[in-house]
């Protein structure tokens, strides 16, 4: 027995990895800092920002929530936020599943062309698009209308909802589309009764991410919504940072309870985080 | 002969033909008449264009050029759901997020048949097959043995005219690959069906067709039952594919009555008709090379590998630049380095011409 297979036998839990391990710690620290800290604040019964380092609550109040709740429009602004992130979800992921559908599994004219361009629009950042889409939506009278967001929305999160799922597409075997034609299936059939049950894992990818984009967009959003009656959630939560003086309790309280909805979601959408969708289905 | 209300079905594929885009002309005038309950097998190494003739049979690949008719009827431009034709995949391909009852009964339903009618047909089938127990399982929980069965379940509920299998056992061990090939043809046999099966395994398409279909780079080298092509390949690739082991082939040439070669002379049998002087290859399968005393006339070899096969031993014997395979009843008492003296059985012999590798003829 070699030296180095005794000492793994000695030391099964290996203390070879401490340094991994204070490595680790080390940056999980980093990353919850940030996060305790706005907890902190949020239930810190003043406005100031705390200079503490102690990223522990020392006190607990919930008067930064009940303001929130109680400033003019938040209802609206909760409901707008809640009716844009659902709807740019569904009609994104909708739309994204049968173009990335098409892209995996036909070849028509156009399609490289086609994979390419929406390779490109990720290579820009989204604020060039901000006065090209300003116009659109001022052309189609939609400034200031939940509609305008859905449309933007829905739109930027398509080319990468695509790829997404075209990636996950083409792992699906071809054959299973071509029991299901030899079965007399319709090509939407296999699309609906095969490839979409198959795919649960990559479509709760792609509708989380479209949703954490829409509910957390901030610059669109602030751009296109001038009326605070058609605010979303970020917009409302950059109002508290004002020029002269910034209410960092209820800018923390508001930004726990921005985060609430996408931790729901991601909970529920868990489930179907899962691989192996596909075990069985072919040799191999 | 109507069983589980299999339908009979004759196909007639004409000078059918796939050359794709890009100009590959993966199958060329592939013609064959099958008849009703006909059990053919496409055979032949990987690349001959066998699964592409069977997808085209089936409506998966389009047919460029001739026709393809089922009990008459052109069917070139109809839909796989149209032709009436069910397949068995090489991969299984059931549907993962079904059961195995789902599986079955997924074409049952788009057919739009009675949800009684669906359960029955299923569960006779299941019986049939001895899956019963399985039908609430998912494929993911089944052996490759059992997914093989729910596949073939799943094309013999649908009650098709024709049955297509595209390297069903490949994917199985020997031991279950053997027990499979019994169980296609008990199921053959028993449904009566017309069946074009697809193989690169000589020993599946031997025993299991009625006829073969032998293909090489997209075009048919012979068509006809299993024997004829093992007793009268057309040509050399059809002697050295049927077989196992494989035919000896070495380099000969004819003399005034004889078949003359590297290390042997043998006598040649008045029913061929070759001319002296013309090159050939000669064919020889190894239960046809025995083992000799006498010195006189024979070929002498030396031993260089003895596989041990049970009831049989395959002897591989270098005689001058030709390797040999001889088979010997029972177990051999030869080791490699031992000498032996080889005889050529005259009455079966296979003569090839060397330039075209066809078969030379025999007079009646």
């Amino acid at each position: 027995m070699s030296q180095q297979q005794e000492e793994q036998v000695c030391d099964p839990k290996g203390s070879r990895h401490i340094g991994t391990h204070i490595f680790l710690i080390l940056f999980t620290i980093v990353t919850l800092f940030p996060v305790l800290w706005v907890i902190k604040m949020a239930f810190r019964d003043n406005q100031t920002f705390a200079t503490d380092l102690n990223p522990l609550p020392t006190e607990f109040s919930l008067q930064n929530f009940i303001d929130i709740f109680n400033a003019p429009y938040f209802g609206q602004q909760l409901f707008n936020s809640f009716v844009i992130s659902l709807s740019t979800t569904i009609v994104g992921v909708f739309l994204a599943c049968t173009a990335a559908y098409a892209f995996s599994r036909f070849r028509f004219p156009g399609r490289q062309a086609g994979l390419n361009a929406f390779l490109v629009t990720q290579m820009f950042p989204g604020t060039m698009m901000m006065i090209p889409l300003y116009l659109v939506l001022d052309t189609l009278g939609l400034l200031d209308q939940t509609l305008g967001l859905i449309f933007v929305y829905s739109t930027t999160s398509i080319p990468f909802c695509v790829f997404m799922l075209k990636g996950y597409f083409d792992t699906i075997p071809k054959d299973l589309e071509e029991s299901a034609l030899m079965d007399g299936a319709s090509q939407f059939t296999i699309f609906w009764r095969i490839i979409m049950p198959l795919s649960r894992p990559a479509i709760a990818v792609t509708a989380l991410f479209s949703f954490m984009t829409a509910w957390n967009e901030y610059v669109l959003a602030a751009t296109f919504m001038s009326k605070e009656s058609a605010y979303t959630l970020p917009v409302r939560l950059q109002s508290y940072v004002g020029n002269y003086t910034t209410e960092w309790g209820h800018f923390a309280a508001g930004a726990l309870l921005v985060s609430i909805p996408v931790m729901i979601l991601f909970f529920a959408l868990q489930k179907h985080l899962v691989g192996g969708l596909t075990a069985g289905a072919v040799k191999g | 002969m109507l069983f589980l209300g299999v339908l009979m079905a004759r196909v007639e594929l004409d000078k059918i033909g796939k050359r794709y885009p890009n100009g590959f002309e993966a199958v060329e005038a592939f013609s064959l008449d099958i008849a009703d309950r006909e059990f053919i097998v496409l055979v032949g190494p990987s690349g001959c264009g066998k699964s592409t003739t069977l997808r085209m049979v089936a409506g998966l690949e389009t047919i460029t050029t001739g026709e393809m008719r089922i009990d008459g009827v052109r069917v070139n431009e109809l839909p796989p759901k149209k032709r009436d034709v069910a397949m068995v995949f090489q991969s299984y391909a059931l549907y993962p997020h079904m059961t195995v009852r789902e599986n079955m009964a997924f074409g049952l339903e788009l057919q739009k048949l009675p949800k009684e009618e669906i359960r029955k047909r299923v569960e006779e089938v299941a019986e049939r097959l001895e899956i019963k127990e399985l039908l609430d399982r998912k494929p993911k929980a089944m052996s490759g043995g059992q997914r093989q069965r729910v596949a073939m379940g799943r094309a013999i509920v649908r009650h098709p005219k024709v049955f297509l299998f595209d390297e069903p056992l490949s994917n199985l061990d020997a031991k279950l690959r053997l027990q499979m090939r019994v169980e296609v043809s008990r199921l053959h046999h028993s449904l009566g069906a017309t069946s074009i099966y697809v193989t690169h395994d000589q020993v599946e398409a031997m025993t299991l067709a009625d006829r073969i279909v032998l293909m090489k780079r997209g075009k048919v080298q012979q068509i006809g039952r299993p024997l004829d092509l093992y007793d009268r390949p057309c040509n050399l690739f059809v002697a050295t594919f049927i077989g196992s082991p494989s035919m000896n082939v070495v380099e000969a040439t004819i003399e005034d009555g004889w078949i003359c070669g590297d290390g042997f002379r043998v006598p040649l049998d008045a029913r061929w008709q070759a001319s002296v002087g013309q090159r050939i290859q000669l064919g020889v399968r190894p239960q046809h090379l025995s083992l000799t005393n006498e010195i006189s006339g024979s070929l002498q070899a030396q031993v260089e590998v003895v596989e041990p096969m049970g009831s049989e031993s395959n002897l591989y014997c270098r005689a001058g630049k030709n390797l040999y395979t001889v088979r010997q009843e029972g177990v051999s008492e030869l080791r490699p380095g031992d000498h032996v003296n080889l005889s050529f059985d005259t009455a079966h012999l296979h003569l090839f011409d060397a330039e075209s590798e066809k078969r030379i003829g025999e007079q009646a």
